[in-house]
């Protein structure tokens, strides 16, 4: 043994350890690749030997790489080994390892389960704590199903340091299983009380992550934080207990108005930068849900922006951005307060940091009225000029367009001087945002009537300056601004004032070298503006004035006709041939303007984006379902790679099942687009536009103007919207004096005294009319479309699966699976197990009478599960129904489970079959009172422990407590004791059991020599305490130490495993079965399970495993079956143990 | 929270803890996105910003950048106090701790996080507890590791 250790040590010498790695990756910088791939095959190497330090130090650099971002997905099974070794130093590292590189994906997770479940008891909490630490990273829900119970009981451990990290940790657990939550809640409710603050904090964490998602639920909490919020002084606590009161009162608005005394008490004395702004945030929250229907609670509000103020104020830059973050907060309920402080939120438009001025931004978007819209958006335009950086600036260009629209144009009073803003805006230097000024164009050339003239105007000299937009190839972006003109000018050409000079701006031969979407725009309006200039000098006597207009267009058409762009050409020689006709006809003398015109007649009005969606469905339609059965898919397509034994059961959890049908969704939809992709009949998305235009021929030959853009630019004949502002000013003062003098006039009649304070007091916003009578059409909807716009919520919500009532009483149904109870099926009445069968359906029927017997027992606790999924499911159909959604994927998911019921009974893929849940505990002793199961667990830290895990049941309806375990020793084994207790003295179990609550308690007990099974006498007193009475009871048992109970599972390599078996240090011996009437991989997981062992390989129908004893005996095995035959030819090195291990497997199998 | 990211202003990562389950693909991405915009941000910005529907809290020590992902509704300001009391605890634990010390100790750097967070949650709001936490497990460690300045090169 000592020779072994100084060999491993002298074999690690020439091994690099981390600290070799990261300097030899720092020496290498040139060929770090490289050097890294000689690395890793050194590791390959190092996992290769036996000893577990070598494997830890390539584990650990392996972590290290992983960060580097290099695949370690390849040594999962490593990781796992280096996690089960028994020295705390290595399963450190193993966990660090698995923390950093698993995921739900990883498939050895699932092997997992056991070393964690032992970890999690083991005696030392530094174990329990690593597990716990690693499991909290990669905890899936098969994981958190197996483990919850565990866990739950870790709760109540006597270290707060397990009991903190099992509190926090139970939150991961919820989310992937959410059935967890009810059984679980209750004692995570107790630990907000726990003594130990480090335990208090965390419970409140996890309680208040809950509450944030599903407030509802944790409403008949609130005294109990009430109690916690006014009590603690801890900043941490208290940040989240605020934080969950602000999630619960917008569900209850009596808790808000009992709030706001200690949370502005708080705001007062708090000197934490970060309580203050929680409160804050809180106070706020707190009146947004109040703000109907209760008195004004202006004080509070005030003293809240008074408080932002003065972090806006601050240096610090971090509290700036909070406090402007916080005043968006308010301004959507409060925004008078906020307004006075414009001074302050416009300074912060000049903050060197961006992120600051973004805040300010958002800001001024709701502190707008219409008195202050001109200045807001004048000073706005100043800083769009003097912007570095095109980021902020289009960030300015969207804000002042999202200021000026905001609530159908609420604020705006003068049109004329929103259109010269936008027609400024066109000037701006390469911004993304040309479509952004064009869709403004339109909305408001269309919605509002009166401006039209207006704006056709300014539309059509910017067409005719439109070689001052296109010049520069790096503002191609405000080209589109230009389709938005084109069409506005010939849309409404009746308003322009001189058709002729625009209808030849529109067809000069540059509009060539525009998007094709413009082009296209460019040639269908000209057509417009052509009926309209027709029409204009038809009425003339002189006829040759419309024919020299028929011959422009027919000069200048053919151009567009050999555009590249389909659209373009298409509508050009259309149109080109209809006005060659008109020619004709024009030289007939024929009156023509009246007929084309009306091809362009009627008008359009603007339709809500939503009107589609709102169109009720007529009544017998219905949209989702099959107008032809879909062709049922091929079957080899469902295939799966068979695992080789602990097949995944079959939908156990809601959000998985919705998952299966996303990912099918997704795939079907990708498979589809692929077949379009080769499909040479099918039209693929048209190429962009831009690429056209650089395709057309001969672009290098048209002459591109450059222009100086030192020079602000002022294009010759535009307004500037400060002249608007001028003017604007003018109009209102005016208005305001006409206003007054009618006042006087009133109150000259009247002859009354009062009022005065009337005409010295700033307009207020109502005083403002528009310029003209502004008609904003508004947008058309279709009758009976519902006014409410339910955003739906996203379904793939983790946190969804967590919205359950916890005030319930607990079911018995709910119960955590505590890797249940064998004995306890025999309880159950008959009627019950009648419900079993028809529960179960999806179970295959095709079971022997043997196997039958078996399923029923496992089936039991089975039921309870699926029946709560049932429960589930038929609810989540009904939403799904009201959704009218995801009909089809319920289709196809009966469709194919048909397929695979029919497959089974062909007796084709018996290997399919659902593994039968399985359980360790077994009955202990069971009385009128109290009910004990228990498994026996070697401890793999100590080789002379086994850990004893006893599940108390209490039965009856009185109050169990003051418990004593005690147990007669014997020679070999020993119940491990209190220092200080004699050795007969019992152990007292740590907790009292009210009736029908059940708990779990931990045994150590040590044994000498564990070649031989053994069993223990012993008796467990307790008091039975009723409302009058109180009376001592006792149970005996008998505690039954099998072989198997020493075997702890461990993974093992078939390189090494075949080095074990040629050493030929072991003894044989071999077993045979008969009548072993199930599945392969069944026979191998139960041997997994009830026996420690893990299967090293698997070919066909033979095995080979593992496992090894406490004390170090390897035990293999190699599993071969023929028919009903199962033969088991066995090695260890302890002959004796081997004997009893085959005894017990023999057992096993005899029971099935 | 949803991850803590350390990296170095030339763009290295140095330590990467993720509390909810994200594919290896989505975290490289993430990551280098993520260094990209933070390492662009001048020094006298604030340390907030908005990524995607997070949040993002980082803070720059010395040549390393600290930066936690949280969600809409926590508080930035207590996420930086985080931040400041796990370099509070590295530094204690390494005694004025550099660069390098978290280079060449990550695997400690990561048992520290791990006292200190759990899931995302603090774990324990009191430095001395957590420091004693690690020096207790350290002392069941079988080569015991006496934290100073080696010699890195």
């Amino acid at each position: 043994m000592a020779l072994k250790i100084v060999k491993g040590s002298i074999d690690r010498m020439f091994d690099k350890n981390l600290q070799d790695l990261v300097r030899g990756i720092r020496n290498h910088k040139e060929d770090e690749a490289k050097y890294i791939s000689t690395c890793i095959d050194e590791i390959k190497q190092e996992l290769k030997q036996d000893n577990i330090a070598v494997k830890a130090n390539a584990v650990c650099k392996l972590t290290y790489l992983q960060m580097l971002g290099y695949d370690v997905s390849w040594a999962a099974f490593n990781i796992v080994e280096v996690m089960s070794s028994s020295k705390f130093t290595y399963k450190r590292i193993g966990y660090l390892a698995a923390s950093q590189c698993f995921h739900e994906s990883t498939d050895v997770i699932m092997l997992t389960t056991n070393q964690i479940r032992k970890d999690l008891s083991s005696p030392n909490q530094y174990d329990t704590g690593v597990a716990l630490t690693g499991l909290s990273c990669f905890v899936t829900p098969d994981l958190a199903r197996d483990l919850a119970n565990d866990i739950m009981t870790l709760m109540s451990h006597t270290k707060p340091y397990i009991r903190k990290k099992a509190v926090l940790i139970m939150y991961k657990v919820f989310l992937k299983y959410p059935e967890s939550l009810r059984p679980a809640f209750p004692r995570l409710k107790e630990k907000l009380e726990d003594p130990d603050p480090g335990v208090q904090s965390a419970a409140v964490n996890v309680i208040c992550e809950l509450a944030r998602r599903n407030p509802k639920n944790y409403l008949s909490l609130a005294p109990l934080f009430f109690k916690l919020m006014t009590s603690s002084t801890n900043n941490w606590v208290l940040i989240k207990i605020i934080k969950l009161f602000g999630a619960l009162t917008p569900l209850e608005p009596r808790l808000g108005k009992k709030l706001i005394e200690p949370l502005t008490n708080l705001i007062h004395s708090t000197s934490a930068m970060s309580l203050l702004y929680e409160c804050v945030n809180t106070v706020i929250a707190v009146l947004i849900s109040l703000s109907s229907g209760m008195p004004n609670h202006s004080a509070s509000i005030q003293l809240c922006v008074q408080k932002l103020r003065i972090l806006i104020e601050d240096s610090d830059q971090n509290l700036k951005y909070l406090g402007l973050l916080a005043m968006s907060k308010i301004l959507k309920t409060h925004p008078k307060s906020v307004q006075s402080h414009k001074d302050l939120i416009l300074q912060c438009l000049d903050d060197k940091d961006e992120s600051i001025r973004l805040r300010a931004l958002d800001l001024l978007y709701g502190m707008v009225s219409k008195k202050n819209l001109m200045e807001i958006v004048k000073k706005l335009m100043l800083h769009v000029d003097k912007a570095e950086g095109t980021t902020y600036r289009d960030e300015l260009l969207t804000k002042i367009i999202d200021i000026c629209s905001q609530s159908n144009y609420q604020y705006i009073t003068n049109f004329e001087w929103y259109i010269s803003i936008l027609v400024e805006l066109t000037r701006l230097e390469g911004t993304r945002h040309g479509h952004l000024i064009a869709s403004q164009m339109l909305d408001v050339a269309i919605r509002v009537k009166a401006i039209r003239a207006f704006a056709v105007a300014q539309m059509a000299t910017l067409l005719d300056n439109a070689h001052l937009l296109t010049g520069n190839m790096q503002r191609n972006g405000i080209c589109e601004v230009l389709y938005a003109a084109a069409w506005i000018c010939g849309e409404f050409s009746e308003h322009l004032e001189n058709p002729i000079q625009t209808l030849e701006a529109m067809l000069r031969p540059k509009v060539a070298t525009l998007p094709g979407h413009i082009q296209a725009v460019y040639v269908q309006n000209a057509a417009k503006l052509f009926a309209t200039v027709l029409k204009g000098q038809e009425g003339n006597t002189d006829s040759t004035a419309a024919q020299e207009t028929s011959q422009l267009m027919i000069d200048r058409l053919p151009l567009f006709v050999q555009s590249a762009n389909l659209e373009v050409q298409e509508r050009a020689s259309c149109i080109l041939q209809l006005v060659k006709y008109i020619q004709k006809l024009q030289q007939k003398d024929v009156e023509v303007a009246e007929e084309v015109s009306a091809l362009f007649a009627g008008e359009l009005n603007p339709v809500a984006p939503k009107a589609q969606k709102k169109v009720p469905v007529p009544e017998g339609l219905d949209l989702d379902a099959w107008i032809n059965e879909p062709p049922s898919e091929s079957e080899s397509e469902d295939e799966q790679p068979k695992a080789i034994f602990a097949k995944e059961e079959p939908k156990h959890s809601r959000p998985r099942h919705t998952e299966v049908d996303e990912k099918e969704l997704a795939r079907r939809r990708e498979a589809r687009k692929q077949e379009q992709a080769n499909n040479p009949f099918y039209i693929k998305a048209s190429p962009s536009s831009q690429k056209v235009y650089q395709d057309t021929p001969g672009v290098e030959h048209i002459p591109v103007v450059q222009i100086d853009l030192s020079v602000p630019l002022k294009v010759p004949g535009m307004p500037m919207s400060d002249q608007y502002v001028k003017l604007e000013e003018e109009r209102r003062q005016k208005e305001r004096a006409e206003k007054k003098k009618k006042e006087k006039k009133k109150r000259k009649e009247k002859r009354s005294g009062r009022g005065k304070k009337q005409d010295s007091g700033p307009e207020s916003e109502e005083d403002i009319t528009p310029a003209h009578m502004v008609d904003i059409v508004t947008e058309e909807m279709p009758e009976n479309a519902l006014p409410s716009d339910d955003d739906d919520k996203d379904p793939n919500d983790p946190h969804k699966a967590l919205d359950i009532d916890l005030d319930k009483p607990l079911a018995d149904s709910e119960k955590l699976p505590v890797r249940s109870h064998r004995a306890a099926e025999s309880l159950k009445s008959p009627a019950e197990d009648g419900d079993v069968e028809s529960a179960a359906i999806h179970a295959p029927k095709k079971k022997n009478g043997k196997e039958k017997r078996e399923k029923k027992k496992d089936k039991d606790s089975d039921r309870k599960k699926s029946s709560k999924h049932k429960k589930k499911k038929q609810k989540k159909e009904k939403e799904e129904k009201e959704k009218k959604k995801k009909k089809k994927h319920h289709h196809h998911h009966h469709h194919s489970d048909g397929g695979g019921e029919e497959s089974v009974q062909n007796g084709t893929v018996e290997d399919e079959e659902p593994l039968p849940p399985m359980s360790n505990y077994c009955l202990l002793a069971e009385n009128s009172y109290i009910k004990m199961v228990c498994d026996i667990q070697g401890n793999l830290q100590d080789g002379s422990q086994v850990v004893v895990s006893v599940i108390f049941e209490n039965k009856c309806d009185s109050f169990l407590k003051s418990m004593e375990f005690n147990v007669l020793d014997s020679l070999n084994s020993k119940l491990q004791r209190p220092e200080g207790s004699g050795p007969h003295d019992g152990l007292t179990v740590p907790f009292q059991l009210p009736p029908g609550v059940s708990n779990e308690a931990r045994f150590v007990f040590t044994v000498q020599s564990i070649v031989m099974p053994q069993k223990l006498k012993g008796t467990l007193t307790f008091i039975v305490k009723n409302e009058d009475s109180s009376t001592h009871e006792k149970l005996d048992f008998k505690l039954h130490f099998t072989c198997t109970s020493y075997l702890i599972t461990t993974p093992c390599y078939s390189d090494a495993f075949a080095k074990l078996l040629e050493s030929g240090d072991l003894k044989g011996s071999s077993v045979r079965l008969e009548g072993v009437n199930m599945p392969f991989h069944h026979l191998l997981a139960r041997i997994c399970f009830h026996h420690h062992f893990s299967v090293v390989e698997r070919i066909d129908s033979c095995a080979s495993m593992y496992s090894r004893s406490i004390q170090g005996h390897h035990v293999c095995l190699l599993v071969k079956t023929s028919g009903q035959t199962v033969s088991i030819d066995a090695k260890c090195d302890e002959p004796t143990l081997l004997g009893n291990v085959l005894d017990e497997i023999k057992q096993t199998f005899s029971q099935c | 929270m949803r991850f803590m990211l350390l990296f170095s202003r030339q763009g290295k990562l140095r330590l990467q803890k993720w509390y909810t389950a994200t594919a290896e693909r989505d975290k490289k991405k993430m990551v280098r996105e993520l260094m990209q915009t933070v390492l662009a941000r001048k020094p006298k910005m604030c340390s907030f910003l908005e990524w995607r529907d997070l949040k993002i809290v980082y803070k720059r020590y010395a040549s390393l950048y600290f930066c936690c992902a949280i969600e809409e509704q926590d508080n930035e300001l207590i996420t930086l106090e985080v931040i400041h009391r796990f370099v509070e605890l590295l530094d204690k634990y390494f005694g004025s701790v550099c660069e390098l010390d978290i280079i060449f100790n990550f695997e400690k750097a990561y048992f520290i996080l791990d006292e200190f967070l759990m899931g995302g949650e603090i774990q324990d709001t009191s430095k001395k507890s957590v420091l004693k936490a690690i020096e207790q497990a350290d002392l069941l460690q079988e080569v015991t590791w006496t934290p100073g300045k080696n010699c890195y090169v």
